[in-house]
């Protein structure tokens, strides 16, 4: 096991997959010359050269069409955006043309690529670069959305994704760039569609995704002091959703906490809850309880950011009040 | 002498030329401004003009039956345009279009009945009616749609023409909008990529003076199309839509500026719809007389019997005889296509993905 950061994961995680296939390049803003926005490429021009690591103009929506194109001949592109709050100038491209590519061509055409990039709450960057827009994209038949929430699954997930033949939605999280987490030495995939129960427990199931994982794990700890025996389960790949691992936690903890950083209406957590709702409602001792972002515009001044966004005090609260301990 | 075409399967066999000797049949053709089109040459893309055109029409038909749902943009006046440069370019070369793209999916070469079967939602279609009129997709034709969103394929047919820079496999992009198309921010994202890295595509405007019902001087600030692409140092060309013997040559001359390395070129194909934009356009936006001037005085297909005939290659009884045999055709294509099943229900949840995950795509639980 070595120690390293999610940022660095996720660079050896690209590095690999374009050194064992040659039809993989990646392209964005300034992931060349500059070696990212966020140095997650950093070093992979000199590696690969300009002809597969390519800087772009400021055009989201001419790359990500690029993209498709290139992939519907059998590239393999990873395009970044440099956040996800850019990704909505070409949600055409992802929506209309890479989702449905393969179904409105009766399946002649796939779309085996990865748009990937920083999404989240950020910090201190006002209303239209610190949003969770993943419910937008995980709406949508024909694309896979990947969330890793720490660095070893960040390596995993997106090997994984750069090898699946579908086009995936890797959302990053710009606040766990730097995390340094253990991470194993060997080669490792991790499958899309698998959640991973991240901490066990008996009382109250928790489901979280990317940064909100960590705050789930925090609030366990803080239960646990109280006596509460809190399953962290972690979905990682939200779409197609692992029912069955949350269903079973539930199935044994009666009751469950969902949290997500973005807003509240249609969010994940209202899926997720609907699917226990469907599955598991004889099973719950109590209502599912979501804790949300708040249904506001992202502020900028501090007190305000932190009151907007789910804290682990929130999901302490919601544990106890789920399992009846309140 | 007689002469054998052959459309997608089917075969017709027409007199022309009669009295020629043996080196005048092997010389016969239409120069046309130093590009020398063979008899067999020029009968072939007759023939799969007044194809197109005579599909088109039973499509028409098809759908004021309601045998066609949904929309159904129609292509007739523009089959120059698309017999032209299928002709210019290779079978390797890619192409993607707009939502009117019948007479370009045809014009390709793909199976007529597997079109009119698409229209017709049907199990054989195109696409096996997971599509409909507005997204024909053939990849063994290299055809990439059939896209619906306006300038949609522009990016797209971006990604085609990079694949070919990255892979250096020698083929060219030709990406086809319309003039409506033309005024998407997208398309204006891809012509400065495909001019800075030197991509071999040919970005086609068909222009057919309509974006719907709006006319280009009601739409564009710059009228001359072709000049679009001006300042990102691509090239432009116009060309007569309506001559298909000019189109094919000024095409080739295009394709061949993208296949030499010379980055894009930006042509404008100058041409006219006939019927409205969609099946429920009456098209009051513009005058009867105008479209009659289209319709008589340049009509593509006229004007390359009229040609023919001059060169002694056809004459107006081998043509009538002609329209008649691909009418029959396309009814028979059409009855076939008509008897086909619709698809199976198990079809609804099949190509969305490649690699669906067991036990999470489709719900493991209650089925939605």
């Amino acid at each position: 096991m070595s120690k390293i950061t999610y940022r660095e994961e996720l660079n050896q995680a690209m590095a690999e997959e374009m050194t064992r296939d040659e039809s993989i390049f990646l392209m964005g803003e300034e992931v060349a010359e500059y070696n990212g926005a966020y140095k997650v490429s950093q070093g992979l021009l000199d590696k690969f050269g300009p002809k597969r690591v390519i800087d772009t103009p400021i055009t989201e929506l001419g790359f990500a069409g690029l993209g498709v194109g290139a992939a519907m001949t059998g590239l393999r592109p990873v395009i970044e955006f440099m956040t996800w709050n850019f990704a909505m100038l070409a949600l055409d491209q992802i929506v209309n043309a890479a989702a449905k590519m393969k179904y409105m061509s009766g399946g002649q055409y796939s779309v085996p690529m990865v748009f990937r990039g920083a999404g989240g709450s950020a910090a201190r960057v006002g209303a239209q670069h610190s949003q969770s827009l993943e419910n937008w994209m995980a709406n949508v038949p024909g694309l896979k959305v990947v969330m890793p929430s720490n660095p070893a699954d960040a390596k995993g997930l997106l090997k994984a994704s750069i090898r699946d033949n579908d086009t995936v939605i890797f959302i990053e999280n710009e606040i766990n760039y730097g995390d340094v987490g253990e991470v194993p030495d060997d080669e490792y995939i991790i499958p899309l569609g698998k959640a991973d129960v991240k901490r066990a427990g008996s009382d109250v199931s928790i489901v979280a995704h990317s940064r909100m994982t960590g705050f789930a794990l925090a609030a366990a700890k803080e239960l646990a002091k109280e006596g509460i025996e809190a399953e962290v389960i972690d979905p990682r790949t939200i779409r197609p959703l692992d029912e069955n691992t949350i269903i079973t936690s539930v199935v044994k903890t009666n009751c469950a906490v969902v949290v997500e950083e973005g807003w509240r209406f249609a969010g994940i957590g209202a899926e997720i809850s609907a699917r226990i709702m469907e599955r598991a409602f004889d099973d719950l001792d109590s209502p599912v309880i979501r804790v949300t972002g708040k249904d506001v515009p992202m502020p900028y001044a501090a007190n305000l950011e932190s009151l907007a966004l789910p804290s682990v005090r929130d999901i302490v609260e919601a544990a106890r009040t789920a399992c009846g301990r309140a | 002498m007689m002469c054998l075409g052959i459309i997608r399967g089917l075969s017709f066999i027409y007199f022309a030329g009669g009295n020629m000797s043996a080196k005048q049949k092997q010389d016969a053709g239409i120069t046309h401004d130093g590009m020398f089109f063979a008899q067999e040459q020029l009968h072939e893309m007759h023939d799969k003009m007044l194809f197109i055109r005579r599909f088109e029409e039973k499509a028409g038909q098809m759908y004021g039956l309601k045998k066609i749902g949904g929309f159904c943009h129609l292509c007739n006046g523009q089959e120059a345009v698309c017999v032209g440069m299928q002709h210019a370019a290779e079978a390797t070369d890619y192409m993607m279009t707009s939502y009117r793209d019948h007479g370009h999916v045809l014009a390709r070469g793909s199976d007529p009945t597997a079109v009119m079967a698409e229209l017709l939602g049907r199990a054989g279609g195109v696409v096996k009616g997971k599509g409909g009129s507005m997204h024909m997709f053939d990849a063994d034709k290299n055809f990439a749609g059939g896209n619906g969103i306006v300038g949609e394929q522009v990016p797209i047919g971006l990604g085609f023409g990079f694949s070919s820079w990255y892979k250096e496999d020698g083929r060219v992009t030709i990406c086809v909008m319309g003039d409506g198309g033309i005024n998407q921010g997208a398309v204006y994202e891809s012509f400065n990529m495909a001019a800075l890295w030197k991509l071999p595509i040919v970005f086609m405007v068909e222009n057919n003076q309509y974006a719907m019902g709006t006319s280009l001087d009601r739409a564009s600030a710059e009228t001359q199309l072709f000049k679009r692409g001006i300042s990102f140092k691509i090239p432009g060309m116009k060309i007569d839509g309506m001559d298909v013997l000019e189109f094919d040559k000024k095409m080739s001359e295009a394709i061949e500026h993208a296949r030499s390395g010379k980055g894009p070129i930006l042509v404008e194909a100058m041409t006219y719809r006939y019927r409205g934009h969609s099946m429920s356009d009456p098209a009051t936006y513009r005058t009867r007389e105008e479209v009659d001037e289209w319709r008589t005085g340049r009509d593509p297909i006229a004007r390359l019997q009229a040609q023919m005939i001059e060169a002694g290659l056809a004459t107006e009884e081998s043509f009538k005889q002609k329209d008649r045999d691909i009418k029959k055709e396309i009814a028979a294509i059409a009855k076939a296509a008509e008897a086909q099943p619709e698809p199976d229900a198990a079809e609804l949840w099949t190509d969305i993905y490649t690699d669906p995950i067991e036990g999470a795509y489709p719900y493991p639980g209650r089925v939605g």
